[in-house]
């Protein structure tokens, strides 16, 4: 095993190398840009053999990824921002088509103003498209996940986002291990699927589905999703198995006996347990919730995980503008109806087009959501650092 | 169209392929025309550009080497119209036809 210091993006690059990609489509765009510039140097210098696809735009590149993935190549690409909002309608396509593309996401605002910095506002505009979407919030996670993404997206035949915020997690640099390559390839054998497009085997994709059969179609997608939480989890515990690990879709910090919690998605997640820490010293039950697949959303173990905790701070780094709440915490409401005793849950939004989060402003939400949790009842959405 | 019983999203291949060629054969486009084309036989030369030209295949070669329109698939576009240069072609408003 290998020991390097690489940024989250370099060791999206390495896992993206150790999968034997066939085909890279990318364009690029801050600040997902230094993966596929590394992933160029490793098919420039022969250490990677793949198709490098240098395309005019994000719609493009999504364009030729549909088309590589359905004659069952191994494809690869990575967006930002309004790279991703550029690629909506392919989205949509490569669910709906089947196709396991694997995408990195690296999480950053969305225009206007400009802004090259994280929040969650490009993934969660995409929460319909069909799409598995990871979080991951480490270097080392990043590149676990990404081989997983490989194994998930062949397996259930649906495109997967890993996410990764923006410079927090893509530009920091931390000790990474390199996973053993045999290992690698065993895990995720480069084996052509089948029933894919080639001389052989001519069908027609991307046909016009009429009312009497767009329906059915789409549903055929759905059920995949639905489908896919059993085998992710099935896949997830193949990998920790063979590397070690211990990835799950909810990680949760503290909860056997927590009062009151904080849910976020992302590296949020890294400072809110920090907090946490130093409030159980004081004898404070607090803990902290981690979603780390936000598609096919976890509903049901997190309902599990939240059994007898009174209040729930829910951190949105995104906004949805005149709804009832935020994305998340959209999510999390919906996804806990059905439980007999729900806990009181305050939204939060913080860390908008990269604003800092500081420590003092996690312990006040933690309070916050501890004053909710006793009083039985939460205020309206808390925009945190907002200046009036 | 005749009346079929319309397959379930389990019997439908993945991603809606179409795993059979030539399965337009199946979709009457009669119903989407306004005007139809039809040919003066008297005037038509033979010379096939309406057979090139024409989208949906739709022309098609009588034994006796008559051009005819197979309505099923005609969608009334009216290419063949601009394509025949003795003007054979005319196109005719459906119900007035
Ligand atoms: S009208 Fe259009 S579709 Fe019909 S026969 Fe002429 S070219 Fe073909
Ligand atoms: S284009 Fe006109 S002349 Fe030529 S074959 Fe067709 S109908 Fe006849």
């Amino acid at each position: 095993m290998k020991r390097l210091g690489l940024s989250g993006n370099y060791a999206v690059a390495y896992a993206v190398k150790m999968a034997d990609v066939d085909v890279i489509a990318a364009y690029p765009i801050t600040p997902q840009t230094t993966i596929v510039e590394k992933l160029s140097d490793f098919v420039a210098n022969g250490e990677l053999d793949a198709e490098y696809v240098n395309v005019e735009s994000e719609h493009s590149a999504m364009s030729a990824c549909v088309g590589a993935s359905l004659t069952g190549a191994r494809v690869f690409t990575a967006t930002s921002s309004q790279g991703l909002a550029y690629m909506h309608e392919v989205l949509f396509m490569a669910s709906a088509l089947r196709t396991p593309i694997v995408m990195t996401n690296v999480n950053r605002a969305l225009s206007a103003p400009l802004n090259i910095w994280n929040d969650h506002s490009d993934a969660m505009a995409e929460r319909d498209s069909g799409w598995i979407q990871l979080w991951a919030s480490s270097a080392q996670e990043a590149l676990d996940t990404t081989i997983e993404a490989f194994k998930i997206a062949e397996d259930v035949l649906l495109p997967v986002m890993v996410n990764i915020d923006g410079f927090i997690v893509s530009h920091t640099y931390e000790p990474v291990t390199l996973p053993d390559e045999g290992e690698v390839k065993r895990y995720i054998p480069s084996k052509p699927l089948t029933n894919r497009l080639s001389p052989r085997l001519a069908y027609s994709v991307g046909v016009v589905g009429p009312p009497e059969y767009y329906y059915e179609m789409k549903y055929q997608a759905v059920d995949a999703m639905e489908r896919s939480r059993q085998r992710i989890k099935e896949i997830e515990a193949d990998f920790n198995r063979r590397f070690g690990k211990d990835y799950k879709d909810i990680n949760a910090y503290y909860m056997e006996d927590a009062e009151y919690a904080l849910l976020a998605m992302g590296s949020m997640t890294g400072t809110a347990r920090v907090v946490a820490e130093s409030l159980r010293r004081r004898g404070e039950r607090a803990g902290v919730v981690s979603i780390r697949w936000f598609r096919p959303f976890p509903f049901e173990r997190l309902a599990e995980i939240l059994e007898g905790v009174r209040g729930i701070g829910v951190m949105d780094r995104a906004v949805t503008p005149g709804g009832p709440s935020n994305p998340l915490f959209v999510d999390v409401a919906s996804g806990l109806y059905g439980m007999a005793e729900r806990p009181v849950l305050q939204s939060f939004v913080a860390g908008l087009g990269g604003r800092d989060v500081s420590t003092d402003e996690f312990g006040m939400m933690f309070s916050k959501t501890k004053e909710a949790a006793r009083s039985g009842r939460a205020g309206p959405c808390i925009y945190v650092g907002l200046r009036e | 169209m005749s009346k079929r019983r319309l397959k379930g999203w389990k019997e439908i291949p993945m991603g809606g392929m179409v795993t059979e060629p030539g399965s337009s054969v199946e979709f009457d486009v009669s119903a989407w025309r306004t005007f139809k084309p039809v040919i003066d036989q008297s005037k038509c030369t033979k010379c096939g550009l309406c057979w090139i030209y024409c989208p949906e295949a739709a022309i098609v070669i009588k034994e006796d080497g008559r051009y005819e329109v197979d309505l099923t698939f005609c969608k009334g576009c009216g290419i063949c119209e601009r394509a025949c240069a003795p003007r054979a072609i005319t196109m005719v408003k459906e119900e007035s036809a």
